[in-house]
């Protein structure tokens, strides 16, 4: 039988964070195991975007108006990038709670792991997750006449803008998967919609009735959505509104703020499964 | 101190959910080395002690230690010292089962090397060798449940909690799920089992804790526990429901005792004191009374009638608003 040394626990932080480390990475690649072993999530992850691009590009893009002028296919892609982004959420709740129901948050819990490991390599796996979704998306959109006209300098700053969004968003799947059962995830897709169609992603704001183009105004995809079309150069900025002056700024912002509120939410919500 | 002899200890723990009350005053000893089996219905607290024992949940009153450290002060090294096998086997259905052994043993902090070699021995040692690159969804149930032993085993625990180990699965995976049970316990694990399951308590504990309403009601060894209520009893199956109720006089007559009647099963069961006395006293009076008998013999009680006698309830009520009960319907 194999000597077995019962590891000893960290001391200093250093140690700690190391610890922290390779446990989310142990973590991580269970999540990008389970993405490649999962062939019907590979495959619809890849023709999800080539349909979106199709729908909104050619189905409802040839009644579309981009306010102020230019192609619409240009405005699209951003907002397509964006809702991307949300949809991530969905994905991060789901696993959550799927850990849970399955007894595996149980283990983690009642193993000498590193507690900030387990969400850590979260993290890890669905950013992965996520840029390999936006390279498709960009891949489909060079396909269909989109192009950034300000350098790939600009170009890769608004793609970290919104993979800062997908951070952020990562704390509220966390959150959510804490609180809900694998039924309410599924779910999610409900109010996920919506929540990224009100905003710049399909329709400027300016062409909505007053108060729903307010509330799209201030949905924080709007802000990402616009600071990358800003960063890209393609029509529908600027905006005539302050929030989309500020799309850059609010696109930063926002993710912060998100992250602020739902970072410790969600540490506090796993400390406390505990009562 | 008391928690040096004792692998597991419990002090009036209390634990209320709203305005529920899951855990009451409740205590229990576990000596080093020993198998404790936690009978109980659904909704008594089973799972609820072994939550706290196992550091996921916090009681709000009295204490817990494991290995003798507080399961609340001390919670790295209790885990450090456990392994936990929940209602559901808690494996990732997506890796194969070697897969699962490495990533678990990773997060017990083996290095990889070590991790690899220590799920291989694993496998071997739960039957799981042949089934090692498959992935644990392709797994039977009793499979799954081994596998999940097996990961509570990583680091040869000195503690070993089971919760209801074997809750939905059928007689033959059951077996293999005890007999892997037992090899730990040979080993010198000590194990709390938590089960509904009568016959797994008698077959696996040296001590059987029984729990009602949060609180453990009676303890001891299977044995005592069964001689606490009356010794052996009598059991006259008839042969046809004609010859039944003579043979309740007969029975109540030779035993001194009100028999209990199972008209379907055509079956009397009574307690008795002298054992052979009882035997062929039963069997001479059933003759004269001409009463033809299918099957006439003396037992242990059951354990249900254990916990019958205790509680004035049968262990298999059922609260369906308690989740393992519909875990049961579902599995």
């Amino acid at each position: 039988m194999t000597e077995l040394l019962v590891p000893a626990m960290p001391t200093t932080p250093l140690e700690r964070v190391r610890w922290a480390l390779s446990d989310g990475w142990v973590v991580a690649r269970r999540g990008l195991i389970h993405w490649v072993r999962n062939p019907v999530m590979v495959v619809y992850q890849l023709l999800w975007p080539i349909m979106m691009v199709m729908l909104f590009g050619y189905v409802f893009g040839s009644a579309m108006v981009v306010a102020g002028g230019g192609d619409y296919r240009e405005f699209l892609m951003p907002g397509l990038f964006g809702q991307t982004v949300m949809f991530g959420l969905a994905t991060t709740v789901m696993v959550m709670t799927t850990d849970a129901s399955q007894g595996v948050t149980d283990r983690f819990r009642s193993m000498p792991m590193s507690q900030s490991g387990v969400v850590l390599g979260r993290s890890f796996s669905d950013m992965v997750n996520s840029v390999l979704e936006l390279v498709i998306l960009v891949g489909c959109g060079l396909a269909v006449g989109w192009r950034w006209h300000h350098g790939f300098g600009k170009a890769l700053a608004a793609m970290g803008l919104l993979l800062l969004l997908r951070f952020a968003l990562i704390w509220v799947g966390i959150y959510l998967g804490l609180i809900v059962t694998p039924e309410a995830a599924a779910a999610a897709w409900a109010p996920l919609f919506p929540l990224t169609m009100i905003a710049n992603t399909f329709v400027s704001p300016s062409q909505m009735p007053g108060w729903l183009g307010l509330l799209a105004e201030w949905n924080p995809l709007s802000a990402t959505v616009g600071a990358c079309r800003e960063l890209f150069g393609n029509p529908g900025w600027p905006g005539e509104s302050w929030a989309a002056q500020h799309a850059v700024e609010l696109a930063i912002a926002w993710p912060v703020v998100i992250v602020a509120i739902f970072l410790p939410l969600s540490v506090r919500r796993y400390r406390r499964l505990d009562r | 101190m008391e928690a040096s002899t004792h692998a597991l200890m419990a002090e009036g723990l209390c634990k209320r959910y709203g305005d529920t009350t899951a855990l009451d005053g409740f205590d229990l000893a576990v000596r080093p080395g020993t198998v404790c089996g936690l009978l109980g219905p659904n909704g008594a607290g089973k799972t609820t002690a072994v939550r706290i024992f196992s550091t996921l949940l916090r009681a709000d009153g009295g204490r817990a230690t494991v290995a003798g450290f507080d399961v609340a002060r001390q919670a790295a090294q209790v885990r450090y010292r456990i392994g936990l096998a929940g209602q559901q086997p808690a494996v990732d259905e997506i890796l194969t089962g070697r897969e699962n052994l490495e990533m678990w043993g990773r997060l017990y902090r083996l290095d990889a090397r070590t991790a690899r070699r220590r799920a291989d021995e694993l496998l071997e040692r739960f039957g799981l060798s042949d089934a090692a690159g498959k992935r644990a969804k392709h797994y039977s149930g009793g499979m799954r449940r081994r596998l999940d032993l097996a990961a509570s085993f990583i680091l040869a625990p000195q503690v070993l909690f089971l919760d209801e180990p074997t809750t939905g699965l059928d007689p033959r995976n059951r077996n293999e799920v005890w007999k892997s049970v037992q090899a730990l316990v040979a080993a010198g694990t000590t194990v709390l089992l938590t089960t509904q399951y009568l016959e797994e308590a008698d077959r696996l504990a040296d001590q059987i804790a029984v729990i009602d309403s949060g609180r453990v009601i009676a303890e001891g060894t299977p044995g005592e526990l069964k001689s606490a209520i009356g010794g052996d009893r009598i059991d006259v199956v008839t042969r046809d429901a004609a010859g039944l109720a003579e043979a309740v006089r007969v029975i109540a007559q030779v035993t001194g005792a009100e028999p209990e009647t199972d008209p379907d099963a055509r079956r009397i069961s009574a307690p008795v004191r002298d054992r052979i006395g009882a035997l062929t006293g039963a069997a001479r009076e059933l003759a004269e009374a001409g009463v033809e008998v299918e099957d006439l013999a003396l037992r242990r009680p059951t354990l249900d009638e254990v916990f019958l006698h205790l509680t004035g309830h049968h262990a298999a009520a059922v609260d369906p608003a308690d989740p393992a009960g519909r875990q049961e319907v579902r599995a």
